[in-house]
């Protein structure tokens, strides 16, 4: 009897995520819009507002001494920021109002040419790019030095930005959102208050924004608690990748598929890799997997060394060095998994968190900058004298503009196009070419997504695949951990919510799955059943465990990676 | 080298290892003379001619009876001006680092501390000193004299050369600033041993003991060498050993003579907190542990029965 | 009374921290936090505030974006900032740097000048004691315990050999270990104000250091060069044979460690 990890739910409510104010009246803050979330969606919301505030002070003065507050839970903006990526950059241009020309942001340029490969294991056969990939006219971005970029200019357009501050439970009272509570700092790993124990606070806002980005913690309760469940449950890919300095410049971007995921309908490996140049000197590689997968032992992590050892991958990496390394999951549900609505009373969601990431283009930042700027238009709107902010209806202009933008466009065209891989590369890609030359009118039905934690899992000796690491060109989790920055104080609570004893092949499942090393088989309890070892300090927050029968919630503010560069 | 001082420094009438260590090294570079501040201490300076010095000179005075620094600055640029002296060396002690730094504010010098090693170039005197957690090696030198260095703990050993040397006075005149403060009392270390960032020898354990009563193993090693007892990450997790105890990237950093590590893997997490020890010695089970790409002596073996059998052994010594 | 607490910038990502090839100093382009023994420094600042009253001033020398750091001091309950940033203070050395310090010092006339000074050996100068003697003042260094009482401080200083207890009038110095105290968390109250609170960036003229007197002009001492440290020579590994106990007693022996 094989074991689902749904069947195992983490020991988490949703619930607990959600309470009323309960700080005083003098111990809260009071800011006029909260948005949780430092990333390119919270960022751009937050820039927008202020360029809205400038125009328009009588408003500003409605929205007390902060008007608006950006929540962020890395030790700065950018610290929790990771994405291959290549950026379209209609939104950011958008954003600025023209004002500030893509070459005065911090990008590597833009895409000089592109290569598609499906590789085996000896070989790299070009294809030629399927039309979703065609990334001419778009520019390739660090997306943690484009957070800190917009972190700049949201500061200098008065947004007050709070970092290692953890958006830890929204508050709800009388239906609508009235705030979120921080996290508390300095508490034991048993909870117990040490002698620095600074208390979380209500933070109290008209309007709060959700940007969290993949796996959102006050997102994935705010859904649940106004019933903004979409057709399709989310899914989630995971994303492992590093940057290398390398001496011989790579001048086109490249995308892989095939080898090392296996191509069978029974596996449920749908994924792939990507290679970018940054600049002259550097590269981000990374490798993607859907974590419908089954396979016991799949590891992202191992897959993108093996990956490495590949004789496309060697010689661009020859001679180099690695300087970086993450991970994080990528939202995959498309239109299918949005929730029915992006908004409620007090409340508006956006970027990734939402759901709005585009996986056949591999692009999602455009869309959270973009989303990101409609909701401060719908806040601000909903926020003049005569209005009610946080009346029912007052933030559906946020879905209606949502609706009619490019971004719904493009998502609808794609709708099915990742649900299909679920029937194998080859049938799945037959049936992909069909949506994009329909531009999404073929196949006529939309099809179903089965939840990540539903897939059973299967044992094929996948480990011994995975080269051992020469610490050169492969490398271990823990050294992979120490790369990404990660830091974290020990001495904490732990914030991975896991059932503790569970069927060995469930916590083996984890062990690989995760990419810093947070969990490991522990003692047998006789019974089938083992204890799970949890060392929380290693997590880097990616998310993957959310989607496969776990609860990741977030840790003391500040903890976690420290990226630059990803 | 025309004129080097070296500071010595006194405890319990002889003096320090440290700094007969570094007249040594003076000595093998060139003329060396040693440099002695205290009171009471005439006996003990005269015995710095056996370990290379030519020329001892001594301050004697009430004001340097206490082992406080600032006392100690007038002094020293008193000897420097008497001497004309163009390079002072230090062995580093938590007492001659301040004085270091402070004659160097007064004589308007360079100071370059941490040094592990000191030659000549081309009559340039050149100091080479690790950074960046001992990854990275730096090469520094003076652009004027007096020239003045603090040289890593434990660098240079004592060299008997069996010599005398000639035994000079100096007077010197203290600051009012200098003798403000004064000693009020002195508690000695409680007798539980040395804490893991002083410790000359560390006895840390891991993972692979097992079990929380592994570590009665680490403190018996540990005692037998007069070291401290460190541990892990992972352990401390476990609950198996103190946090204050913890050695690693987010625990403490040290970086004692001797480090064995038993049963430790040597992740990144743990190297960086103990990378920096002088000699490192590792026993674990696992041929393929990191630990061994970077301990000095690595033992495959079980260190159940290796550890206990190595006390043993230690204790019949001495 | 007045607490000054000397503070310094450190690059924050703990990962690649390293030198620049042109100069063989530290990189600091990734730069952003308090060094973690300044952040104990601020926090028993703080504390004698809270005991006896009185102002807490952050001063420190940098970049112009160290400014950024000196917030965390002033969310944490200090209550202005003093930054001294120059172009032409960039490659001081202790010698340059002490003075540059003690003259931005000798502006505030503190009671106390607070330093951090971490418990290992690393890439930390001694700094408070040339302060110390430009500054004309006592100091105690290594301190784990501080008290204040009628005008005096009394330190609980840790050496090789002990504690020595050690009082000092004011005004003093003072460097404090890591083992002093468990730094607060900044309150959200406390990061919201920092913004608000008076941060000066001074120029050199504007705190009367001459140009000569700092950077590479004013220092007394040289990089040369940097290089990997030579690969580590003479490993052993050895497998038990039942005689590992006797070869590390030979080994140790050899190496005269025992």
């Amino acid at each position: 009897m094989s074991v689902r990890p749904a069947d195992f739910p983490p020991p988490f409510s949703n619930d607990e995520a959600i309470g009323a104010v309960t700080d005083a009246p003098d111990e809260r803050i009071d800011v006029g819009i909260l948005i949780v979330g430092g990333g390119p969606g919270g960022l751009a919301c937050a820039v927008r507002l202020g360029q809205l505030l400038d125009e328009h002070p009588e408003t500003r003065e409605l929205l007390g001494d902060v008007p608006v507050a950006v929540l962020e839970k890395g030790k700065q903006p950018g610290s929790h920021l990771l994405s291959g990526a290549v950026m379209n950059a209609r939104a950011i241009r958008r954003l600025f109002g023209g004002r500030i020309p893509i070459e005065e942001m911090p990008t590597y340029g833009p895409v000089h040419g592109e290569a598609v490969y499906l590789l085996t294991k000896g070989a790299a056969l070009r294809i030629p790019p399927p039309p979703t990939m065609m990334n001419h006219g778009n520019w390739i971005v660090s997306v943690s030095e484009l957070g800190r970029f917009l972190a700049e200019q949201a500061e200098a357009a008065g947004v007050m930005i709070l970092p290692e501050t953890a958006g830890q439970k929204l508050l709800v009272e009388h239906g609508r959102v009235v705030g979120a509570r921080t996290g508390d700092k300095g508490r034991g790993r048993d909870g117990e208050p040490l002698s620095n124990f600074e208390p979380g606070v209500d933070v109290t806002a008209r309007i709060t924004v959700l940007a969290e980005g993949t796996a959102g913690h006050l997102t994935t309760a705010a859904i649940d608690r106004f019933g903004l469940h979409g057709s399709n449950p989310q899914i989630w890919a995971l994303g492992v990748k590093e940057v290398w300095k390398v001496p011989k410049p790579l001048h086109r971007i490249v995308h892989t598929m095939g080898w090392p995921l296996r191509k069978r309908a029974k596996y449920g490996e749908f994924g792939g890799s990507f290679i970018y140049p940054m600049g002259e000197e550097h590269v981000s590689i990374g490798f993607v997997v859907g974590l419908e997968y089954a396979d016991v032992e799949l590891s992202a992590h191992d897959v993108l060394q093996e990956f490495k050892t590949h004789r496309l991958v060697r010689k661009i990496l020859a001679g180099g060095e690695r300087v970086a390394w993450g991970a994080k999951t990528i939202t995959e549900g498309g239109l299918l998994s949005l929730p029915s609505k992006l908004n409620a009373p007090g409340l508006l969601l956006v970027g990734e968190g939402a759901g709005l990431v585009n996986v056949p283009r591999l692009k999602g930042v455009h869309y959270a900058i973009e989303s990101g700027r409609l909701a401060a238009e719908a806040a601000f709107a909903a926020l003049q004298r005569g209005e009610v902010a946080h009346r029912r209806g007052a933030l559906d202009s946020y879905d209606a503009s949502l609706r009619a933008s490019y971004v719904w466009k493009d998502l609808a065209e794609v709708r099915n196009m990742r649900q299909v891989f679920d029937k194998g590369f080859f049938m799945g890609g037959a049936l992909a070419s069909a949506m994009t030359v329909t531009k999404g009118k073929l196949p006529p039905k939309d099809f179903d997504t089965h939840a990540n934690a539903d897939a059973p899992l299967i044992r094929t000796g996948r480990a011994a695949q995975y080269p051992a690491p020469d610490g050169t060109l492969t490398f271990d989790k823990l050294s992979s951990v120490f790369a990404s920055g990660n830091r974290t104080r020990d001495d904490q609570p732990s914030h991975v919510r896991v059932q503790a004893k569970v069927p060995r092949d469930l916590a083996e499942m984890w062990q690989w799955m995760c990419p810093a090393h947070v969990y490991e088989v522990g003692d047998a309890d006789g019974d089938g059943t083992v204890e799970v070892k949890v060392t929380p300090s290693n997590c880097v927050q990616c998310g993957a465990i959310s989607a496969k029968g776990g609860r990741l919630t977030p840790p003391e503010g500040g903890s976690g990676p420290e990226y630059t560069l990803t | 080298m025309a004129g080097t001082l070296v500071f010595l420094e006194t405890h319990d009438g002889e003096l320090t290892k440290g700094g007969l260590g570094v007249l040594g090294k003076a000595a093998a570079l060139g003329d060396a003379a040693g440099v002695v501040l205290g009171s009471g201490v005439r006996e003990a300076a005269a015995r710095a001619g056996a370990f290379g010095a030519s020329t001892v000179y001594v301050v004697e005075d009430d004001a340097l009876a206490s082992p406080l620094p600032q006392p100690r600055v007038d002094a020293l640029e008193a000897v420097v001006r008497e001497s004309g002296a163009d390079t002072v060396l230090f062995a580093a002690s938590v007492l001659s680092a301040d004085v270091a730094s402070g004659l160097a504010a007064r004589l308007e010098a360079g100071l370059n501390w941490d040094l592990t090693d000191l030659r000549l170039e081309g009559g340039e005197l050149v100091g080479t000193r690790p950074a960046l957690g001992d990854t990275v090696l730096v090469e520094v030198g003076w652009t004027s004299t007096p020239r003045l260095a603090l040289i890593r703990s434990g660098t240079f050993d004592p060299v008997e050369t069996g010599g005398t040397a000639e035994v000079k006075d100096v007077v010197a005149s203290f600051q009012d600033f200098s003798t403000a403060a004064t000693l009020v009392d002195h508690l000695q270390e409680a007798s539980s041993g040395p804490s893991i960032e002083e410790a000359d020898v560390i006895v840390a354990g891991g993972r692979g003991l097992g079990a929380p009563e592994g570590f009665t193993i680490c403190e018996d090693l540990a005692a037998a060498l007069g070291g401290a007892v460190a541990a892990t990450r992972a352990v401390v997790d476990a609950g198996w050993y103190p946090y204050a105890a913890q050695v690693g990237q987010t625990g403490k950093t040290v970086s004692p003579k001797l480090y064995i590590a038993l049963g430790i893997s040597g992740a990144i997490q743990h190297k960086v907190g103990m990378q920096g020890s002088g000699t490192i010695v590792a026993i674990n089970k696992d041929a393929n542990a990191p630990i061994f790409d970077f301990a000095d002596l690595g033992v495959v073996g079980d260190l159940a029965q290796i550890a206990p059998k190595l006390t043993e052994l230690l204790k019949a010594r001495s | 009374m007045k607490v000054a607490v000397c503070v310094k910038q450190v690059p924050d990502a703990a990962v690649h921290k390293r030198l620049d090839p042109g100069t063989h100093r530290l990189d600091r382009s990734a730069e952003g936090a308090l060094n973690a023994t300044d952040v104990n420094a601020v926090e028993e600042a703080l504390r004698l505030k809270e005991a006896h009253g009185g102002e807490v001033v952050v001063v420190s020398l940098g970049p112009e974006k160290a400014i950024e750091s000196l917030r965390k001091a002033l969310a944490m309950g200090a209550d202005r900032a003093v930054l001294v940033s120059d172009d032409a203070a960039a490659g001081s050395d202790l010698l340059a740097t002490g003075y540059a310090l003690a003259k931005a010092l000798e502006r505030e006339e503190a009671d106390l000048v607070l330093f951090g000074q971490q418990s290992s050996d690393a890439d930390g100068a001694v700094l408070w004691a040339a302060v110390s003697d430009r500054l004309r003042r006592p100091m105690v260094s290594q301190v784990a315990e501080l008290t204040l009482e009628g005008g005096t401080v009394t330190g609980k200083r840790q050496t090789e050999f002990g504690y020595d207890v050690i009082s000092a009038p004011l005004p003093a110095v003072v460097a404090v270990s890591d083992a002093i105290n468990e730094p607060r968390y900044p309150s959200l109250k406390g990061i919201m104000g920092a913004k608000s609170k008076p941060q000066d960036v001074l120029g050199l003229s504007d705190v009367g250091i001459e140009a000569d007197r700092v950077g590479e002009a004013g220092s007394r001492t040289v990089v040369r060069s940097s290089s990997p440290p030579p690969p580590k020579s003479g490993q052993v590994k050895i497998e038990d044979d039942g005689s590992a106990a006797e070869r590390i007693v030979d080994y140790l022996a050899e190496k005269r460690l025992i």
